[in-house]
């Protein structure tokens, strides 16, 4: 019953999930309007390349090439007919990468947001979400992911939809929110709110947390935000390297490795069991977090204070959390209840 | 929350204060209240480009602005927006009829490879919440998707959106292509969807980079002013 991963979180006080897959395929030369779940048939040498560069540089956890696997994501590209066989693919090129590992290493399938908005605010539906959901983590389970990884999510009702649809596919689960206005999440959810949320799901993940959102202060917040709120549950860690800057027709995250090293041991002692990159995190910089990581004892909690010393200044001078967010507009007094 | 919440007859208020409660009314996207508010207007002789500009557009500014300060999120902004549709659809053949003056028109589209459209979406909405004609391509437009469009409706603004760091570079596929064509200059180029900055924007050669959907409402404004002022200045 208890699966890979569980046994994994119980063994060790921190786990290194691995870095960029967007940003690392666009560096192998995925082309602007490839879907890059394409490739998993197409190069599968360069997606097995990309799992291999989080193992080797002693990621614990790497997520499947998979975010843009729903459905909903895959009929941008007229491939929504092979949801299934695409996800199945993912996790197959990484079940063999891990298995090659000669230590246990978690294949994470990767599911990211549907695209849509969901009602009453926009057209999609509970049910429409949650099969979806079910029809990517079907090929991902099938393909031999050792857990469901739901990340980049804004809408608490989309999380719900996730979770529903891994406890169909039967598989236990992770799930990251993206943290990235004003300290919230797109939809206003703040890390409070998704610690709450989180407890209250029939199917509740193994560890959840965020991932991506503004830069590694941001997220450093976040993660202290989810501790506040009094979860004992894994806190997930994975945020970027850095900003990103444009320089000569590309992209580039300004994160160092030495950066990302200091973030991911402020993450593991602000309460983060699960710690790795997001958009701009390569190899290199693994290999510094996991050196940071094994060779820095374990310390207090930073404070804010210490987080903007050591990493940079927040987005937005509140996230929510505490009341020094900005106040909300006066009003005549005759305001209306919605509905 | 409040004692007297049903209490309020909007043909009761003077117009002044049905204006200020059409601010709060789209403010909680109370989209009936917003059509019967609009209508009692039009019953008291306000004009169409009035009851747009001075109550629909006020209200979405309050809208915007709290969006922009991290006070309101995207639920609420799309429940505002959807109140004010409901009014604009009362009002836009009126708008037509009288042949009120075009506040300005946007084309505005997803770029090649991108395919998140939230962002886009939403821009497009405070656009139309500001009063903007608005000609949305949808995502993954290629450059003679953008060509096209700004043949065919003639708009003041080009907007361009992507999420991916792997697709902002083709906005300034698009871009040069437009300088090539010597046609740059006819259009405010706006960009925005990613976490870059202005940096960025100045880089690829387009007029502004807006951080969110406020911010592109304002900055649009601000453009399409400066270029009727400098059409102004050259009759």
């Amino acid at each position: 019953m208890t699966s890979p991963l569980a046994r994994l979180l119980e063994t060790r006080d921190w786990l290194l999930a691995d870095g960029a897959t967007g940003t690392t395929l666009f560096n192998m030369g995925l082309q602007s309007g490839d879907a890059p779940e394409l490739w998993n048939e197409e190069h599968p040498d360069r997606i097995r390349a990309l799992y291999q560069g989080a193992v080797d540089a002693g990621s614990d956890i790497f997520l499947t090439n998979s975010f843009g696997g729903t459905r909903s994501r895959l009929k941008l590209h007229n491939a929504e007919d092979r949801c299934y066989d695409l996800n199945k693919r993912a996790a197959e090129l990484g079940r063999e990468v891990a298995d090659k590992a000669g230590r246990p290493v978690i294949v994470a399938g990767s599911m990211g947001p549907t695209g849509e908005i969901m009602a009453p605010m926009g057209p999609l539906t509970h049910a429409r979400a949650v099969e979806m959901f079910h029809e990517q983590a079907e090929g991902l389970r099938d393909g031999g992911a050792d857990v469901l990884w739901v990340e980049t999510i804004s809408a608490p009702e989309e999380y719900a939809a996730a979770a529903e649809a891994c406890k169909l596919a039967g598989m236990d689960w992770c799930g990251t929110m993206s943290f990235d206005t004003a300290g919230r999440t797109m939809m206003g959810l703040t890390s409070a709110g998704m610690a709450e949320l989180v407890e209250k799901l029939p199917h509740a993940p193994l560890a959840y947390g965020a991932n991506c959102g503004v830069g590694s202060s941001d997220l450093l917040r976040t993660v202290l935000g989810f501790r506040a709120a009094g979860s004992e549950r894994p806190v997930i860690a994975k945020g970027n390297a850095g900003i990103p800057k444009y320089h000569e027709g590309h992209i580039h995250y300004d994160g160092t490795p030495e950066l990302m090293a200091r973030y991911a041991v402020m993450a593991r002692d602000a309460g983060a069991t699960i710690i790795g990159g997001c958009c701009g995190t390569t190899p290199d910089h693994l290999r510094a977090m996991r050196r940071a990581l094994e060779e820095t004892p374990r310390g207090a909690a930073p404070t804010l204070d210490q987080i903007t010393a050591e990493l940079g200044g927040f987005s937005s001078g509140s996230d929510g959390t505490d009341d020094n967010g900005p106040a909300a507009r006066e009003r005549s007094g005759r305001r209306r209840s919605r509905g | 929350m409040s004692d007297d919440s049903d209490e309020i007859i909007l043909s009761e208020l003077d117009d002044d204060e049905l204006v200020g409660q059409m601010y709060d009314d789209l403010y909680d996207g109370l989209k009936e209240e917003i059509e019967e508010a609009v209508n009692i207007l039009l019953a008291r002789g306000w004009t169409p480009y009035d009851i747009l500009t001075k109550a629909l557009v006020g209200g979405m500014t309050i809208v915007g602005n709290d969006f922009r300060d991290g006070i309101l999120f995207v639920p609420e902004v799309l429940m505002a927006a959807n109140a004010m549709k409901g009014g604009m659809a009362i009002l836009k053949p009126l708008l037509v009829e009288t042949g009120a003056p075009r506040i300005g028109k946007m084309v505005i589209g997803t770029v090649k490879g991108d395919i998140h459209d939230i962002g886009k979406n939403l821009v497009a909405m405070m656009m139309e919440g500001a009063g903007f004609e608005v000609v949305d391509l949808g995502i993954n437009n290629a450059v003679e998707s953008y060509l096209g469009a700004l043949e065919s409706e003639q708009p003041d603004i080009l907007g361009m959106s992507a999420l991916l760091t792997t697709t902002m570079p083709y906005m300034k596929v698009v871009i040069d292509t437009l300088k090539e064509k010597g046609i740059r200059d006819d259009y405010i180029v706006l960009v925005g969807g990613a976490p870059l900055n202005e940096e960025f924007g100045r880089a690829i050669g387009a007029d502004a980079y807006c951080r969110d959907a406020a911010v592109a409402v304002e900055t649009a404004k601000e453009f399409v002013l400066r270029k009727h002022n400098q059409m102004a200045a050259r009759a």
